[in-house]
C-alpha cells in the first residue's frame, strides 16, 4: 500500500466499515478471523443496506453471510483485479474529479517505459531484478512531473494503465481464474457501482491476498481500484488490511522487521551510500539522492527551503536523529554522527527474512534463535525444514506460555510422520544437541501496555489477573535481558561495544518491573533529559540538532502533559463518546490512533478539491474549509482553517485550490498523489500489477509467458512441484475457533472442543473420485512431506474449471501441532519455502499436492 | 413481570461459537473434547455439559446455490413446557418472566423430560444422575444482566429483552427477508408448543435447519399428563380403597371357596 498511498497501514478503522455501501472482501474470511470487524459489515448491510460480496477459494463462513459468493483459484488475484480495472475503465465508471486530482492518472510516464510480454522495461534476466530507471514521470526543468489533467496523452499514467490491462476482458479472466461469468459480472457490477461520487466501498483483505509470491502487487492492484473508483480517504472507504493478531500493526510501526528501523525507515545498509548519516539521509529523504549537500546543517537549510518531489519525508532527518537520541543519548553528539555508526548494518546482498533465516539456520550458518511469541515448527513454510534447521542451533530460547511444538520440537513426537518419507529428516532427542531454554511468558491479561490493532489505534490494557507461577511479561524479560548484557560488557572501553555499554535504557521506573507508560514516554519523544518527562507535542516539533529524542516518530503525539503536571497517555483514553456529528463512529477520545489521531488516513479524498462535499454525500465529508476561521496559519497569520471531526490528514491552512498551491491529499507520496502507477523502486515487478501463476501451479499462465512472478528468489529449484505428481491446489488458512500455531487456544480445553482436530476439507467431486468419505482419515503430500488429517467433504468447495480443466483445490488449517487438547499434524509440513519479491512473505496459499485416503 | 424472550436471527448468526463458549464459562461446564467426524459442528447434539450449540447445515438453495445455515440451538424456554408436564417429581418450574428451571435437587434421573421434549432438550447426566439443561441464564437475568451467550454475541444474532418489542424486531426482520429474496423467511417459536420464550428468525422452513416443522408432545407424556397426573390424587385413596376391598374380598372368596371343602365330605 506504501508505493500506493504513502503508508503501509489499513486507511480506515474497524468501526468505519459501518459507513460502507459495499464491501468487497477478498482474501480474508472476515467472519472467521476478525468477527468484530464483520460485526461493523453486517450493520452497514443492515442500516444502509450495503452489499457484501466475498471472493474466496472455499465458501467459508464469511461467504455465508455474503450476499455474492464468487469463487476463485487461489492466486489468481491480479487477473480477477485486472478485470475489474477494465472494466471500471471501459465503462467509465472511474470517479473522474477524483481520479484527476487525487491519483496520478495525468502524469507522463518516461517514453522508456514499456511492457512485452510479461516483463517491464529494464528486466536483468541474470540478476532476475529490474533496473527500473525508466518507471518514472517525465519531468519539467524544475524536477516536477508534467501531467495532462484531460488524461488523453497516450503516455499519461490513465491512457498506460488502460493498455495494459487491455488483455484482461472478461472471458480471459474467467479462464485463468474459473469464476463463474455471472459472478463475476454480479462482482463487477456491484462493486464498481461505488464509483458514483455518492457511494463509496471498501476492500477487505488479508493473508489470502499477500501469502503469495504476487502478494505485494495483489495489495497494489486493490489499491488501484480503489483510486479509480474514488474509494480510497473517504469513510467507508478505503484498503483495510486485517491483521492477523492484536498488534501486527505495532510490531511493524515497531519495525520486528528486517528491512526498517522504527517508523518504516529503510534500516542502514553496508553500502557507500549508507556509510555514515549524511549520506543515508539523502538516500533516504525523497528527492534529496542530488542536493549539493554535505553535511546536516546544509541538509537542515535544505529542507527548511524545501525541495520537489520529498512529500512529508522530507522529515527523514528529524526523525532519524531523534531516534538515534533516544538510543544513545548523550553519547549520540552532532560530533559523532548521532552515533549513526552504532546502528548495525545490515549486507546488502542478504535477505534476512523468515525463510532466509531459517536456510542459514539449516546451512548451520547461526548458532542461536530468540522465539518470543512464534512456534515455527507449527506456523513456517516447509515446516519439516525448519524444524531440522533448530537441530542445527547451539541454543534456543522459547518465551511462551505453554510449551509449544516448537520448545519441544527435540522430543521423540515431534519426529513421528504418517509415513515413511526418505525426503524428510527424521532425528532422536539424542542426536539434537540444541540446548532449549523454556522462559515462561504472563498472558496478556496478566500484564500492562499497548496494543495497536488493524485499524492504528494503540489501545492501553489494564492488568486483569497476576501472572501464574513464575510467568513474567516480556517487559519484563527484554528488560532483564538488556539489564544483564549491559551488565556484562561494564567497564569495557572497547570502541565496538560502546553500541551496548552507551545504550540508554529509561530509566523505566523504580519497581522491578518497567512501567510501560514510561516506555510510552520514549515512543513518543521527549525534550530534554528522559528523567524530566517531559513530552514532545508531535512529530512536527522534532528537531534533527540532538534536542529532541523521539523511539518512533509515527508514535509522536501519543503522550502529553496534563494539568496536574502528570504524564496523559493518550493510549489510556476511554471517552465512548462518537465526536462526528453525522454518526460517523470516529471515537477520537476512545485510545489514540497514528499519525496524529487520524482515524482516516489521506482524509482529504473525504471532500472535494473545491473543499465542498461530494454531491449526494455530506454525511461523509469529514471537513469544511472555513475561511474566516481566526486560528489560521501562525507562519502567515492568514486566517482560514479546515475544520470537522477527524485530523485533518493534510496542510489544514491551505484554502481549497486546485493545482499549484492545494493541499496534497496523499503527503507521504513524493508526488503528494494516489499512485495508480508506482514508480522507480517502489514495487520490485513493476508499475502496474501482472498476473503471474503460483510458484507451483498446474496451469500455463495465459496472459504472458513469464510463468512465475520474474523477481521471486528460488530457495529450493528441486522441491517445485509438478501437477503430474502432485494435480491438486492446496491452500491453508485460519478458523474462528483457533488462533495461528494454535500454541495458545489448542491447550483452552474450550476452544479445544470445538475444533478437536486437523481436518481437510474437499468437495464431494474430489472425495468420489479419491474414494474418501467424510470422516475418513486421509493423507496430503507434497515435495516437502506428508500430513494427517480427518476429511470433511462439503458441498461447499467446488472443482474449479481453469481453461476449459477441471482443477481441485483442497483447504486446511494450520493450526495444529503434536502438543495440546486439540491435536493434528501442521500444515506447514506441505508448503513451500517461496516468498513474495518484495517482502519474502511466503506463499502459504497456493501450491501443489496429492491427497489420499489413509 | 413483563415476559423477557430471546431472539435468535440466524441470518446475522456467522457461527462463531462465541456463545458456546460463553454458555460452558458462566455455567462452568467443563470441556467436552470429541473427535472431528467432517463436521465443523462438532457435537451431534447438545449434552448435559454443553447446553448450546451452533447447528450447521449446507443446504442448496435452487436459485441462490450452496447455502450454510447456523443455528444456535439450546432450550426453546416453552410456555407450557412439556419437560414440565412430564416431570414426576415437579423438578421444573416457570420464571414469572418466562424461563423454564430445572432443579436437580428434585431430578430422580429418569429422563422423561428428556424423551417429552419434541426438541429433546434435557440431557442426562450419568456421573450425577440428573438431567441438565439450558437456565435462559436467570440467575443473570434477575441480577440485571443479559444471558451470556447473548452478552458476548459480536454479531448481533442475538436479543435479549422484553417480548413486545423483540416480536416487533423479529416480525420485521422477517418481512426485510421475505423481501430481499428470502420468500420462505419465517418466525419460529411463536406457535410452537403454545409458544416459546425463545424465538428465531428463519431465511428458509424451519426443516431446513434441522427444526421439527409442528413440534408436538407424544401421546405418552399427554396420557400421563392428561390423564394420569391429574388424578394422582385420586389414585391413591382409590388404591387404598381398592386394596381394603381385596382385603375383604379375598377372604370372603377364600372362605366360600372353604366352604364347600369344610362341607365337602358329601
Amino acid at each position: 500500500m506504501s508505493p500506493s498511498f504513502g503508508r503501509g497501514v489499513m486507511t480506515n478503522h474497524i468501526i468505519d466499515m459501518k459507513n460502507t455501501d459495499c464491501a468487497l472482501i477478498i482474501g480474508s474470511n472476515v467472519a472467521e478471523n476478525h468477527p468484530i470487524t464483520m460485526k461493523w459489515l453486517l450493520k452497514a448491510r443492515e442500516e444502509r443496506g450495503a452489499k457484501l460480496i466475498h471472493v474466496d477459494p472455499r465458501f467459508t463462513r464469511t461467504s455465508a453471510v455474503a450476499d455474492i459468493y464468487a469463487p476463485l483459484r487461489s492466486g489468481t488475484d491480479i487477473a480477477f483485479i485486472g478485470g475489474m480495472i477494465k472494466y471500471i475503465i471501459d465503462n467509465n465508471l472511474y470517479h473522474k474529479d477524483y481520479v484527476v486530482n487525487y491519483t496520478n492518472a495525468a502524469f507522463l510516464i518516461n517514453d522508456g517505459f514499456d511492457f512485452k510480454d510479461g516483463l517491464f522495461s529494464g528486466y536483468d534476466e541474470s540478476k532476475k531484478a529490474y533496473d527500473p530507471t525508466t518507471w518514472d514521470y517525465q519531468r519539467d526543468a524544475e524536477g516536477k512531473p508534467i501531467k495532462d489533467p484531460t488524461l488523453t496523452n497516450p503516455r499519461c499514467v490513465f491512457q498506460l494503465l488502460k493498455k495494459h490491462y487491455e488483455r484482461y476482458d472478461i472471458d480471459t479472466v474467467c479462464r485463468i481464474t474459473g469464476t463463474p461469468k455471472d459472478k463475476y459480472l454480479e462482482v463487477l457490477e456491484t462493486f464498481c457501482a461505488t464509483g458514483a461520487p455518492d457511494k463509496t466501498g471498501c476492500i477487505i483483505y488479508a493473508m489470502g491476498t499477500t501469502q503469495h509470491t504476487v502478494g505485494s502487487q495483489n495489495v497494489r492492484s486493490y489499491a488501484m481500484v480503489q483510486l479509480l473508483l474514488g474509494n480510497a480517504g473517504r469513510p467507508g472507504g478505503g484498503v483495510n488490511a486485517m491483521r492477523g493478531e492484536n498488534n501486527v500493526q505495532g510490531a511493524t510501526d515497531m519495525a520486528l522487521l528486517f528491512h526498517i528501523i522504527p517508523g518504516y525507515i529503510n534500516s542502514p545498509m553496508n553500502t557507500p551510500d549508507h556509510k555514515d548519516l549524511i549520506s543515508f539521509l539523502k538516500k533516504e529523504t525523497p528527492g534529496a539522492a542530488n542536493l549539493p549537500v554535505s553535511t546536516l546543517a546544509e541538509l537542515r537549510e535544505a529542507v527548511k527551503a524545501g525541495f520537489p518531489n520529498s512529500g512529508f519525508k522530507i522529515n527523514t532527518s528529524k526523525w532519524v536523529v531523534s531516534m538515534l537520541k533516544a538510543w544513545w543519548g548523550d553519547a549520540a553528539t552532532p560530533e559523532n554522527d548521532f552515533a549513526y555508526h552504532y546502528l548495525p548494518k545490515r549486507d546488502e546482498k542478504k535477505n534476512y527474512s523468515h525463510m532466509a533465516m531459517f536456510e542459514a539456520m539449516y546451512n548451520g550458518e547461526i548458532d542461536g534463535l530468540f522465539v518470543n511469541g512464534g512456534n515455527p515448527v507449527v506456523g513456517g513454510p516447509n515446516a519439516n525444514k525448519e524444524q531440522a534447521a533448530l537441530a542445527k542451533l547451539k541454543w534456543l530460547v522459547v518465551l511462551d506460555l505453554w510449551l509449544h511444538e516448537t520448545a519441544e520440537f527435540w522430543s521423540y513426537k515431534a519426529w513421528e510422520r504418517p509415513v515413511e518419507n526418505p525426503d524428510v529428516p527424521k532425528m532422536e532427542p539424542k542426536d539434537i544437541p540444541t540446548e532449549v531454554f523454556f522462559l515462561p511468558a504472563a498472558a496478556v491479561y496478566e500484564k500492562e501496555g499497548t496494543a495497536s490493532n488493524t485499524g492504528r489505534w494503540m489501545q492501553y490494557r489494564w492488568k486483569g489477573a497476576e501472572p501464574v507461577g513464575d510467568s513474567k511479561p516480556d517487559l519484563w524479560i527484554i528488560d532483564q535481558l538488556c539489564k544483564r548484557i549491559k551488565k556484562l560488557y561494564e567497564g569495557s572501553t572497547k570502541p565496538e561495544d560502546e553500541p551496548i555499554t552507551k545504550l540508554t535504557w529509561g530509566p523505566y521506573g523504580e519497581g522491578e518491573e518497567p512501567e510501560p507508560v514510561l516506555v510510552g514516554l520514549e515512543l513518543n519523544g521527549y525534550i530534554g533529559k528522559f528523567e524530566d518527562h517531559k513530552p514532545v507535542e508531535n512529530f512536527t516539533k522534532l528537531a534533527d540538532d540532538g534536542s529532541t529524542a523521539c523511539g518512533v516518530w509515527v508514535y509522536s503525539g501519543c503522550m502529553t502533559t496534563k494539568p496536574d503536571g502528570t504524564l496523559d497517555y493518550k493510549p489510556m483514553w476511554r471517552d465512548n463518546q462518537d465526536n462526528s456529528k453525522t454518526g460517523l463512529g470516529l471515537y477520537s477520545k476512545w485510545a489514540w490512533c497514528w499519525p496524529l489521531n487520524r482515524r482516516i488516513v489521506y482524509n482529504r479524498c473525504s471532500v472535494q478539491p473545491d473543499g465542498t462535499p461530494w454531491p449526494g454525500d455530506e454525511a461523509r465529508a469529514l471537513f469544511k474549509w472555513d475561511p474566516n476561521n481566526p486560528d489560521g496559519d501562525p507562519k502567515t497569520g492568514n486566517p482560514g482553517k479546515w475544520v470537522g471531526d477527524d485530523v485533518p490528514d493534510f496542510n489544514k491552512y491551505l484554502a481549497p485550490a486546485v493545482g499549484p498551491g492545494a493541499a496534497v491529499p496523499f503527503l507521504m507520496r513524493p508526488e503528494g498523489v494516489g499512485c495508480l502507477f508506482a514508480t522507480k523502486k517502489d514495487m520490485k515487478e513493476g508499475p502496474f500489477p501482472e498476473h503471474y501463476e503460483p510458484w507451483e501451479s498446474p496451469f500455463k499462465n495465459l496472459l504472458n509467458s513469464q510463468q512465475n512472478n520474474p523477481c521471486i528468489k528460488v530457495w529450493e529449484p528441486d522441491k517445485q512441484g509438478t501437477a503430474d505428481k502432485y494435480p491438486i491446489i492446496g491452500t491453508t488458512y485460519r478458523v474462528v475457533e483457533h488462533w495461528q500455531t494454535g500454541a495458545l487456544t489448542r491447550n483452552l480445553p474450550w476452544l479445544a472442543e470445538l475444533m478437536p482436530n486437523m481436518f481437510i476439507e474437499m468437495s464431494e467431486e474430489l472425495a468420489k473420485l479419491k474414494g474418501i468419505n467424510n470422516g475418513d482419515k486421509v493423507i496430503v503430500s507434497t515435495t516437502r512431506g506428508d500430513i494427517e488429517g480427518i476429511a470433511c467433504v462439503t458441498k461447499r468447495l467446488k472443482p474449479f474449471t481453469v481453461d476449459g480443466k477441471e482443477v481441485h483445490q483442497i483447504g486446511m488449517t494450520w493450526h495444529y501441532g503434536f502438543n495440546g487438547y486439540a491435536k493434528g499434524d501442521p500444515a506447514n509440513r506441505l508448503t513451500p519455502h517461496i516468498g513474495d519479491a518484495n517482502t519474502m512473505i511466503p506463499e502459504y496459499k497456493a501450491w501443489l499436492c496429492d491427497v489420499r485416503r489413509a | 413481570m413483563a415476559k423477557l424472550i430471546k431472539v435468535i436471527d440466524v441470518t446475522k448468526c456467522t457461527a462463531c461459537r462465541g456463545c458456546q463458549v460463553a454458555c460452558k464459562n458462566w455455567n462452568q461446564n467443563p470441556a467436552v473434547i470429541e473427535p472431528f467426524t467432517g463436521s465443523y459442528q462438532t457435537h451431534k447434539d447438545t449434552n448435559a455439559e454443553t447446553y448450546t450449540i451452533v447447528k450447521f447445515n449446507e443446504y442448496v438453495d435452487p436459485a441462490k446455490g450452496v447455502r450454510w445455515l447456523f443455528r444456535k440451538h439450546q432450550c426453546m424456554h416453552c410456555d407450557n413446557p412439556a419437560c414440565m408436564e412430564a416431570c414426576p417429581r415437579q423438578a421444573y418450574s416457570k420464571t414469572e418472566w418466562g424461563a423454564t428451571l430445572h432443579d436437580i435437587n428434585r431430578c430422580i434421573g429418569c429422563q422423561y423430560c428428556h424423551y417429552a421434549c419434541p426438541w429433546s432438550v434435557p440431557k442426562y447426566l450419568k456421573r450425577e444422575d440428573v438431567v441438565t439443561k439450558c437456565t435462559l441464564c436467570a440467575n443473570r437475568v434477575e441480577a440485571g444482566l443479559k444471558p451470556a451467550c447473548v452478552q458476548t454475541c459480536p454479531s448481533g444474532a442475538l436479543q435479549f429483552g422484553d417480548q413486545g418489542e423483540l416480536m416487533a424486531y423479529a416480525q420485521e426482520r422477517v418481512s426485510f427477508l421475505r423481501n430481499n429474496g428470502f420468500p420462505e423467511a419465517t418466525l419460529y417459536g411463536v406457535n410452537e408448543m403454545g409458544g416459546c420464550n425463545v424465538v428465531y428468525v428463519l431465511a428458509y422452513s424451519p426443516d431446513k435447519y434441522g427444526l421439527p416443522v409442528n413440534p408436538k408432545v407424544s401421546g405418552q407424556v399427554s396420557f400421563w399428563q392428561n390423564i394420569v397426573q391429574p388424578y394422582a390424587g385420586w389414585l391413591i385413596p382409590l388404591a387404598l380403597g381398592a386394596s381394603v376391598v381385596s382385603f375383604f374380598t379375598t377372604r370372603l372368596i377364600a372362605a366360600s371357596e372353604r366352604a364347600p371343602e369344610e362341607g365337602g365330605n358329601e
